[in-house]
C-alpha cells in the first residue's frame, strides 16, 4: 500500500539551514548536508530545500549545495525558492534534485508550468501554492506571503493541474507558525478538486495533527520545519505514533 | 568492474552516479557504443516522456545496441519501461526486450503515484533475483507495465503492477534504488553481484 510521506523542510540562505536547529551530536548547526542526513536515518520520507535567498548571484551556490546533498542522501528531494525559468530547473536537476517547486514564477506565467512539465516531466514538478482565507476566500499570494493576488486556491491548484503540475504543495498562511494544526477543510477540498497529490503545510505542533490532516485533510504527505528541527517531534516517533493509529507509514 | 550508465540526457543521471559511487564504484557515464560494450554491467535508466526519450535514443543509435547487450543490464523507471514493446505514453513504440505493453494508470486514485510503496519479490517463483518480501521501495510514474511472464516483483496501486521484470540478463525496476534509502542501496549491490 502506498504510504502517507512525512517531509522535513529545510530554509536554506546563502548555503546554511536559517531556522533554529537542536539536534545532540550535530557538528554544525547549519549544515543542510548534515542535518539532511540525519533527517533521512530518522525516516524522513523525502525532504523539502527552500532557497530564501534565491537571487541569480545565489544560483550557483545553490546548485552546488544540491550537488552535494545528492552525493549524500539516498531519499528524493525536492528544491524551491526563486525558480523562474526552464533553464532554473536544468540546472538543479542535472546537480542532482528529483523535483523542484515553483511557486510565484508559476502565477506570473503560467506557461512556465507546461514548459517545465514537458521538457523534464511532471514528476519532477511541485506547484508551491501560499493561499490565506479572508471571509471564506482562499485568495493565493505571493513572494512569501507579501503580495496578494486575485487568484483562488482551488482554481489556480486545477489549472496548475491541468498545465501539467506532479503535485501540490499548499501552505495555509493562517495555519503556518500557530501549531494548531493543518488546514484540514480546505486541504480536503484541494484533494477532492484535483487529482495528483497534496502535500499539507503550515500548523504542525504535534502528532495528532499529522494523523488528522492524513485522514480529515485526506493529504498524501505533510511538511513541517521548525518542530522537527527543535526535535520537538522526533520523526521516528511520529511514524510509530501514525502507525499505532492505522496510517500506513514506511517504518 | 566496470559499470557504464547509458547517458543519453535523462534528468537523474547524477542521483544514480552518486548511489553508486556510495557503493565504493566508479560508474562511467556514456554513450559511445564501444563504451558501453566494453562494461561488465549497464544501467539503463530515465525519467519524463517515453516518445522523447524514444526519439534521443534512436538519434544516438542506443534503440538497436541495447537490446542486444549480453551484459547484466539494470532499467530504472523510464528505463524499465523503455525495454518494454509498446508504450501507452505518446502512442511510442519502445526497444521490445520485454513483449509487454505500458500503461496509462486509471485514474481511480491521484495519478501520479508518488511514495513509498510495498514491494514483493517473486523470489519463490519465476526465478526472480529479488527476494525482498514487502520493503518499501520509492515509486513516481504514471504508467506501468502490468503483471506479466516476466514480473519479477509486485507492488499494488489501483492494481497489481509490475514492480520488476527480468528476462535472460535484463532486469528492469519501475521503482528508484537510488532514492529508496537501505533497501534500494541493498538491491544496486545485488544486482553488482549478479
Amino acid at each position: 500500500m502506498l504510504t502517507k510521506r512525512i517531509i522535513p523542510c529545510l530554509d536554506i540562505k546563502d548555503g546554511q539551514t536559517v531556522k533554529g536547529v537542536n539536534f545532540e551530536n550535530l557538528r554544525y548547526a547549519g549544515d543542510p548536508v548534515e542535518l539532511a542526513m540525519i533527517y533521512a536515518n530518522e525516516g524522513a520520507d523525502e525532504l523539502v530545500f527552500l532557497d530564501i535567498t534565491a537571487t541569480h548571484e545565489k544560483r550557483k551556490t545553490l546548485a552546488a549545495l544540491v550537488e552535494k546533498i545528492a552525493a549524500k542522501i539516498n531519499i528524493p528531494f525536492s528544491v524551491g525558492g526563486g525558480i523562474s525559468s526552464v533553464e532554473d530547473v536544468n540546472i538543479l536537476l542535472k546537480s542532482g534534485a528529483d523535483k523542484v517547486s515553483v511557486n510565484s514564477a508559476a502565477v506570473k506565467n503560467p506557461q512556465l508550468i507546461n514548459d517545465i512539465a514537458d521538457k523534464f516531466g511532471s514528476q519532477c514538478l511541485i506547484l508551491a501554492i501560499d493561499a490565506k482565507e479572508t471571509t471564506g476566500n482562499w485568495k493565493v499570494y505571493l513572494n512569501g506571503g507579501r503580495l496578494e493576488t486575485e487568484l483562488e486556491l482551488f482554481t489556480w491548484a486545477k489549472e496548475g493541474e491541468q498545465r501539467g503540475a506532479g503535485e501540490i504543495l499548499f501552505t495555509s498562511m493562517n495555519h503556518d507558525g500557530t501549531k494548531n494544526g493543518f488546514a484540514n477543510v480546505a486541504l480536503r477540498q484541494l484533494s477532492e478538486t484535483v487529482n495528483i497529490p497534496i502535500i499539507a503545510s503550515g500548523g504542525a505542533g504535534n502528532m495528532e495533527h499529522f494523523y488528522e490532516t492524513f485522514t480529515a485533510g485526506k493529504c498524501d504527505a505533510a511538511l513541517a520545519a521548525s518542530i522537527f528541527h527543535f526535535g520537538e517531534i522526533k520523526i521516528k516517533a511520529l511514524k510509530e505514533y501514525l502507525y499505532q493509529k492505522q496510517i500506513p507509514v514506511r517504518l | 568492474m566496470k559499470l557504464v550508465i547509458i547517458d543519453y540526457g535523462a534528468g537523474n543521471t547524477q542521483s544514480v552516479k552518486f548511489a553508486f559511487q556510495r557503493l565504493g564504484m566508479a560508474p562511467v557515464l556514456s554513450s559511445d557504443k564501444d563504451e558501453i560494450l566494453s562494461a561488465d554491467k549497464i544501467i539503463f535508466l530515465g525519467v519524463g516522456h517515453a516518445k522523447a526519450a524514444m526519439e534521443v535514443l534512436k538519434e544516438k543509435k542506443l534503440d538497436v545496441l541495447i537490446p542486444q547487450l549480453k551484459q547484466p543490464v539494470l532499467g530504472i523507471c523510464l528505463g524499465m519501461q523503455l525495454l518494454c514493446k509498446h508504450s501507452e505514453e505518446g502512442d511510442t513504440e519502445c526497444l521490445n526486450v520485454f513483449d509487454a505493453d505500458v500503461k496509462l494508470f486509471e485514474p481511480k486514485l491521484k495519478v501520479p503515484h508518488i511514495g513509498w510503496n510495498d514491494t514483493m519479490g517473486l523470489h519463490s517463483k519465476n526465478g526472480s533475483v529479488w527476494n525482498f518480501n514487502k520493503d518499501y521501495f520509492y515509486f513516481v510514474h504514471s504508467y506501468y507495465v502490468p503483471v506479466n511472464d516476466f514480473t519479477s516483483a509486485i507492488c499494488n496501486y489501483v492494481t497489481d503492477f509490475s514492480a520488476a521484470i527480468q528476462k535472460n540478463n535484463f532486469y528492469a525496476v519501475q521503482f528508484h534504488p537510488e532514492k529508496s534509502g537501505a533497501a534500494g542501496e541493498q538491491l544496486l549491490k545485488q544486482f553488482l553481484s549478479i
